[in-house]
């Protein structure tokens, strides 16, 4: 748990929700085989959200934003990302991947490429775009993480924590609409959470759309502009953080708050 | 004493190692003398190699090179070293060479297999080594081609017009692939080509020759032989087995009922029979399932059969390779909107192909070394020359000095692909630099 008392002041100018949706889930339903992962999951999100999802192991939170890029696929109900319905249609697949960027606990790098080829290979391959103007992306997001003196080496020369910033910066080079962030700081050594976490809040000060499943309720309580609480499959309580922390509705929720702050 | 509190007042700075922990000497204790034990072994070992060696060594070197027969060759070794002596007769090897190299090739047209030979090295240098400039990956694309001209000859129009078909696979896959998806482009591009050259490379080529002459010797299939014959065999096999193993092991981890259960049931198939039986199958079975009259060349078959076996193993080594790979690197290829064959080519298969390269390497090593059986249906590889040669009444009860002759041969390619093989894994390894 990253200490709310050392954190910076955050610029929030460019930090305001707009009234575009950008993604719209209603009435969804996954199962894996007979397991009911999610039940009725109705979620809006508008341009320029940050959302934290909470919720004990197994409740489906990672489940849910997956579903949101079809790397699980729901069974029923109905996702619309960026304005584009997601459904066994190869195509639409593809693009709704493109414009969404995401960041996995285990960084997933692909280990046989650079960093700086880990960040160019998809504009190159997927958007198109030149070899020369894929590198320049892909320096000036290296920078903006601040790792770009590493851009030739290999991810496995890297710490757990320079690895899943270049993993933002990779997901980053697609210019995506909106980031999902997987546990991003999960697997991480605590000393190693705070350089990931500073950089997802710049990311937020850019006004960038997020959904970010995570246990670092800091974080939430800093950046977040709405919290939710998920368990068993559903969406339980959401609120804005403010609100969530100070003055939990359910009982399952105060009973999450209480285990996960300790006190 | 327990529980004394301390601090340190400065950290300590870097040092170098102590000298004592490198030199001959170190060496020599910690590799040869470590214990009285291992001390005793090593002392049995080198007894054994000296054992060996002065035994072999006097054999090799008082050798007989210019006799004509065996019985020849021992007179001249009692005669040089005293009676009694045994020497090896390389003069068997100094008189039959050419034939265990060329086979029954015309001698006059040797020149065509030495060229064939070096350009095929010249082809595989680009794509064995990436530092060489990638025009080459021009010659590398023409050599499948010219090579086969230059060792059967005929028209030269015949592999023009096969390696039209070539081009007509590639057409086929950019023209039906945006139409209706990758898998219909992938299988146009097979069948295209398949049906060219069963229907329209044999009139195109008629044609042609009509047309423009150019044709050199044609040299029959019945005349190739010895180590011209077991390389022709083990680079198509070996190159060609590599991509379709790859499609294999893809289509055996396919999601598509069909596909997989062909693919699963191809590669159960093939490793359930031996080599030596499909060899068979191409050598007498596949003659009654042709229409009567069609010439299908003895030789392409066993490359074809051999390929295929070849291959069945090829797919399963890289099962194994994608079965170590961890999902999120599936994951995160799907997540930046890669599509299937995308991800194959730039995150999957570089990385299943490098966790296999032990594996790929053995399946090569060993489909180059199962050539021999050919000898087994008849075709006059270095083994089967051997036999011939044993059988000439002057040479009848040589052993040791032909199939030591082989047997190094056959060294030089397998220990060449062995080292080729660590050489890639180092360069490959990405993990601790």
């Amino acid at each position: 748990m990253s200490d709310p008392s050392n954190a910076r002041d955050i610029d929030r100018s460019r930090m305001a929700v707009r009234d575009e949706v950008a993604i719209r889930i209603a009435g969804m339903n996954k199962w894996y085989g007979s397991f009911h992962v999610l039940r009725d999951i109705d979620l809006t999100v508008h341009v320029g959200e940050r959302i934290v999802v909470c919720g004990p192991s197994g409740s489906g939170k990672s489940t849910l934003i997956r579903c949101i890029n079809r790397l699980e696929e729901h069974q029923s109900g109905s996702i619309v990302v960026d304005g584009i319905e997601l459904s066994s249609d190869l195509k639409n697949i593809d693009k709704v991947r493109s414009e969404v960027g995401m960041v996995f606990q285990h960084f997933n790098l692909f280990p046989h490429l650079t960093i700086l080829e880990n960040c160019t290979l998809a504009p190159i391959w997927v958007r198109k775009v030149p070899r020369r103007e894929a590198v320049e992306t892909a320096m000036h997001f290296l920078e903006k993480v601040r790792i770009p003196e590493q851009a030739l080496k290999y991810p496995g020369q890297l710490s757990g924590g320079q690895q899943q910033r270049v993993a933002i910066a990779r997901a980053l080079c697609m210019r995506p609409r909106i980031m999902l962030f997987d546990e991003p700081t999960s697997a991480l050594d605590p000393e190693m959470i705070k350089e990931v976490l500073d950089t997802m809040i710049a990311l937020a000060e850019e006004g960038m759309t997020m959904l970010v499943v995570t246990h670092e309720m800091g974080f939430a309580r800093q950046v977040a502009n709405r919290v939710i609480f998920m368990d068993q499959g559903q969406i339980v309580e959401q609120n804005a953080p403010e609100a969530f922390f100070g003055n939990p509705q359910s009982d399952r929720t105060k009973l999450f708050l209480s285990q996960i702050l300790g006190n | 004493m327990p529980g004394q509190p301390f601090v340190r007042s400065h950290m300590l700075p870097e040092r170098a190692p102590p000298a004592t922990a490198a030199g001959p000497l170190l060496w020599l204790r910690e590799n040869l003398f470590s214990s009285w034990f291992n001390a005793i072994l090593t002392l049995l070992s080198l007894g054994f190699v000296w054992y060996v060696l002065a035994h072999a060594l006097p054999w090799i070197v008082q050798s007989s090179w210019t006799a004509n027969s065996l019985t020849e060759c021992r007179q001249q070794i009692a005669a040089s070293h005293g009676p009694g002596t045994s020497g090896a007769c390389w003069a068997v090897i100094r008189e039959r060479y050419l034939q265990l190299i060329f086979g029954f090739y015309p001698s006059r047209l040797y020149w065509r297999p030495i060229l064939a030979f070096g350009l095929t090295l010249a082809a595989l240098a680009p794509i064995l080594f990436p530092a060489l400039p990638r025009r080459l990956l021009w010659l590398s694309s023409t050599v499948p081609f010219l090579v086969p001209w230059l060792l059967w000859g005929g028209s030269l129009w015949l592999p023009v017009s096969i390696a039209l078909g070539a081009v007509l696979g590639y057409a086929a896959l950019r023209l039906v692939t945006p139409l209706a998806g990758s898998l219909a482009g992938v299988i146009a591009a097979g069948l295209v080509p398949v049906l060219w050259w069963l229907f329209g490379a044999g009139p195109a080529t008629g044609l042609l020759q009509s047309a423009l002459p150019l044709a050199i010797d044609s040299v029959q299939s019945r005349a190739f032989g010895g180590f011209m014959l077991s390389i022709t065999i083990g680079i198509v096999a070996i190159t060609c087995s590599l991509p379709i193993g790859i499609l294999l092991a893809l289509g055996r981890q396919s999601d598509l009922f069909i596909v997989k259960t062909l693919c699963v049931g191809f590669i159960e198939f093939i490793r359930g029979v031996p080599l030596i039986t499909l060899l068979f199958v191409a050598s007498l079975l596949l003659n009654y399932f042709l229409p009567p009259g069609t010439s299908f060349d003895i030789i392409l078959r066993v490359i074809i059969m051999v390929t295929l076996f070849a291959a069945a193993y090829m797919a399963e080594v890289i099962r194994g390779g994608l079965a170590a790979l961890p999902r999120g690197q599936y994951e995160a290829a799907a997540a930046l909107g890669l599509d299937y064959w995308k991800a194959q080519r730039l995150i999957i298969m570089p990385q299943a192909l490098k966790i296999s390269i032990p594996g790929i390497v053995s399946t090569f090593i060993g489909v180059f070394k199962d050539t021999t059986l050919v000898s087994i249906i008849g075709l006059l590889d270095p083994l089967g020359f051997s036999n011939a040669i044993r059988a000439d009444t002057a040479w009848n009860g040589i052993v040791w000095e032909l199939y030591g002759f082989i047997a190094a041969l056959f060294f030089v390619f397998c220990f060449a692909m062995s080292r080729y093989s660590m050489y890639l894994e180092r360069k490959l390894a990405t993990e601790h630099r």
